[in-house]
């Protein structure tokens, strides 16, 4: 028999006196002992409601669960406060996706372990401590012993997501619940983390299920595979099997539309483009060492304080064509970008634009030619202007377009381009979802028809099926305006479908630059090596 | 969604309606009816000796009773006093409702003027301030500084001795001239807050001025806080009219604010005269609470996530 048996399980949230969220329309599956489970789905399928469904860590306000949930032969849904508390933690735990804010900033890691074990073990505040000392090691903590009254802050992400593992094992579960672990961390981390994992299951002989939006990362880990959409499943079976042969057209989708090493289509795949047939034309990628160079910078460097971020960065950008920066979390890829789009003012070195030095080149000009798209889609633009307002000033404050009708009109036409409805002009950036409100972002920054558009992480917080859709946009648009692209990632098959010539970067310095295809095919410096081997599903 | 819209911006309309004509439109004609009752009953004050005759009121409680006293009395002539009054009166038998009325009109506009100024000026140093940072921020931190490390009374003295002369407008000058600290150092933050925030970089990534993006992009996003700061010193002020009022620096003798009236109430309760001291706290607690929906409402209704 299964360890934990879902049926017919149903969640629904209340937003408000009408409207109620269905956030998972009656699913089941089962996690057999010892085995891991992956629940695979894009943001809104339903599968955190889940997670926290078997958890009973729904909010009691506002939420409503039905259908069974077996563990152990035990119906969840009808035990009380009392015994899920007794679960939780002791038989069933559960990691979270940010372990900065999963654990308590006030309390050392130590004694935050400790309290799982005094609270379940009823251990002495010494034994507890010991316990601790031992678990952080097994997590692959080094030096365990000092750790052990170190605060969340004095650790990196990596370590923090440690200590949570091994707050989670620390009463030897049987069922561990990791939902999406990784997605916060920087590639090798999550590679050493997704190793860990692993080993702890084989090691503990408990049961896993990894919720994920990532099935690259669940080719690595799970033994059955659940795909989940809009709070139902689409298709669930044993991994290899839906791997090689995906029954449903979005499981096919899903796998098709993420970019990856081994081709370059001329478009990506999208959800809306299942089941069809897809074109195998390839497109090519490179420099020739002939084109126009738009942008050169030479030993652009940064320093904060006494910190040095940006170490004398040397790079072209040739017009028409894109360069992809590719490094990890605090690498400096963003701070390039914002010295480029003369957002911050750089410390050292040079950079030429258009022939010009770009400093003598006058701020308004500079801003014209050189746009910049951010990561967030939901913090970059202004929650209190119109889509319309939005798309106008950049106009208005550069005094483009004929008059008012004719801003109007052309931002109509922006909206038209980035594929939204001419009703966009009048709502505001909170009615739309974060794929559409980074279309607003691109169309804003097209409004000025720039020559250069850096795009910081562009698609990192969209789901895989939403990033194939903007990456084709962005390729469209190039093609269509010949725009340079600086195109920064820290996903190195994006940047290798987008990017004609790659640079690496690791604290503050470019390791490598080379053609796309060359740098992918025979990295030379170690830490490219290392980036390409940590890519998960490779 | 629509009806939340509807109702948002209704209540909006509804608490303007309420806490703004109940100063302006009522005050006149209330402060009219007291002034020559006043005049008159003063006069004749004079002539008589009675002290304990000067107060014109029996009984609260029976406003019947009073009506028919009033016009039985004011058909006999016009200038006789009223045995009784709805709401009492004062000392010189003048109506304490018209006073309560008229004093709204003297409160609210020292107190919204006073209020506005300081939220004024806090508002303009403090976005300076977050926004610039660096030595505007150290300049305008020293000033701040020095602001607040001067005790303040002592603070309001000096200025009132500058100024040297009373009114409203005087009182509105010290009040929002010395108000403005708190609210520099709450705009100051949310101005630090927001000025690296993603959307306003992307401002800058298109041109847009440092003027612009701190007063188009930025200030309707930190509205909220103003908002707020905005209807706790009006609330605030017209408390600390009262204070200056008892230290001789309020407004003149000639008009009636509440601060004069609990001012004069100070000593009529050990007479055991209450009504003048209930009426101006009923007054304030209306306008306290009609103010705060009034803002709160505001600030729902140019919130677009809220609609």
């Amino acid at each position: 028999m299964s360890l934990l048996q879902v049926g017919g399980l149903a969640v629904d949230f209340r937003v408000d006196a009408e409207t109620t969220l269905h956030a998972v329309r009656g699913i089941g599956f089962e996690v057999p002992e010892q085995s891991s489970v992956a629940l695979v789905g894009e943001s809104g399928s339903g599968k955190s409601a889940t997670a926290l469904a078997i958890m009973g860590l729904l909010p009691r306000e506002n939420s409503t669960a039905s259908g069974r949930i077996l563990y152990a032969g035990r119906d969840l849904m009808q035990a009380g406060r009392k015994e899920m508390r007794g679960l939780r933690g002791a038989q069933i735990s559960m990691i979270f996706q940010e372990p900065m804010s999963s654990l308590n900033p006030v309390f050392s890691i130590g004694f935050q372990v400790g309290e799982v074990l005094r609270e379940h073990r009823g251990l002495s505040r010494a034994a507890s401590r010991q316990r601790a000392i031992e678990l952080l090691g097994e997590v692959g903590l080094s030096d365990p012993a000092t750790k052990v009254d170190a605060h969340p802050f004095q650790l990196s992400g990596g370590e923090q997501q440690r200590a949570m593992i091994a707050m989670a094992i620390a009463c030897e579960p049987r069922l561990l619940i990791a939902d999406e672990p990784t997605t916060a961390l920087d590639v090798t981390v999550q590679k050493q983390i997704l190793e860990l994992l692993a080993r702890l299951k084989a090691g503990r002989r408990m049961a896993l299920l990894f919720i994920t939006h990532d099935l690259s990362l669940v080719r690595e880990i799970a033994d059955h595979v659940v795909v989940m959409r809009d709070g139902e499943i689409r298709e669930q079976g044993a991994a290899a099997d839906l791997f090689r042969s995906p029954q449903d057209p979005y499981t096919q989708a899903l796998l098709a539309c993420r970019p990856t090493l081994a081709q370059r289509p001329r478009r990506l795949p999208v959800v809306e483009d299942f089941p069809a047939s897809l074109s195998t034309q390839e497109r090519t990628r490179g420099l020739t060492g002939e084109e126009e160079i738009i942008l050169e910078a030479r030993g652009l460097a940064k320093r904060y304080e006494t910190k040095s971020v940006v170490k004398g960065a040397s790079f072209r950008i040739a017009r028409g064509k894109t360069l992809g920066l590719v490094g990890e979390s605090g690498s400096g890829k963003t701070t390039i970008a914002m010295m480029l789009a003369r957002l911050q003012p750089a410390s050292g070195g040079e950079v030429r634009f258009g022939g010009r030095d770009a400093l003598d080149v006058p701020r308004m000009e500079y801003k014209r030619r050189v746009q910049i798209v951010f990561q967030n889609p939901y913090g970059s633009l202004n929650p209190r202007f119109t889509v319309g307002r939005i798309l106008t000033e950049p106009m208005l404050i550069h005094d483009l377009g004929a008059g008012e009708a004719g801003r109007r009109a052309a931002a109509l036409e922006l909206l038209r381009r980035v594929a939204l409805p001419e009703s966009a002009f009048f709502k505001y950036p909170h009615e739309f979802s974060g794929g559409q409100r980074q279309r607003i972002a691109i169309a804003r920054a097209l409004a000025l028809r720039p020559e250069l558009l850096i795009c910081d992480e562009p698609v990192s917080a969209l789901d895989v099926s939403i990033q194939a859709q903007l990456l084709n946009l962005l390729q469209d648009l190039q093609d269509e305006y010949r725009m340079s692209y600086l195109f920064i990632s820290h996903d190195l098959a994006v940047v290798k479908y987008m990017a004609d010539e790659v640079m690496v970067m690791k604290d503050g310095e470019i390791v490598e630059t080379a053609g796309s295809d060359e740098i992918y095919a025979r990295p030379r410096h170690p830490y490219t090596k290392l980036l390409l081997s940590s890519m998960p599903g490779q | 969604m629509f009806l939340a819209v509807t109702a948002a911006s209704a209540a909006g309309w509804i608490v303007r309606d309420w806490g703004a004509e109940a100063g302006v439109s009522y005050a006149p004609p209330g402060f009219l009816g007291a002034q020559t009752r006043s005049s008159a009953s003063v006069e004749r004050d004079r002539g008589t000796a009675g002290k304990q005759d000067d107060y014109g009121i029996v009984d609260p409680l029976a406003p019947d009773l009073a009506e028919i006293a009033k016009t039985l009395s004011g058909r006999s002539s016009s200038q006789a006093r009223a045995p009784t009054l709805a709401f009492g009166g004062d000392k010189w038998g003048r109506d304490v409702l018209k006073k309560a009325v008229k004093g709204t009109q003297t409160s609210l506009f020292v107190g919204l003027a006073a209020a506005l100024l300081a939220t004024f000026l806090g508002t303009l140093l403090g976005a300076q301030a977050g926004y610039y940072g660096g030595w505007v921020d150290d300049v305008l931190n020293w000033f701040y500084g020095v602001f607040t490390s001067i005790p303040y009374l002592l603070l309001v003295l000096a200025i009132a001795a500058v100024l040297n002369e009373k009114g409203a407008t005087t009182v509105i000058l010290i009040l929002g001239l010395t108000g403005w600290t708190g609210i520099f150092r709450l705009v100051r933050a949310e101005y630090l807050k927001h000025r690296v925030r993603e959307y306003v970089l992307a401002a800058d990534a298109v041109g847009a001025s440092g003027m612009r993006r701190m007063f188009v992009h930025i200030l309707p996003n930190v509205s909220h806080v103003i908002l707020v700061q905005l209807s706790l010193h009006v609330v605030a002020f017209i408390k600390l009219e009262v204070i200056l009022s008892f230290l001789g620096f309020g407004v003149g003798v000639d008009t009636v604010s509440w601060g004069s009236m609990l001012a004069e109430s100070a000593t009529e309760l050990l007479l055991g005269k209450w009504w003048q001291l209930a009426a101006a706290t009923l007054a304030m607690a209306l306008l306290v609470t009609a103010f705060s929906l009034f803002t709160d409402a505001l600030r729902d209704a140019l919130d677009p996530r809220l609609k």
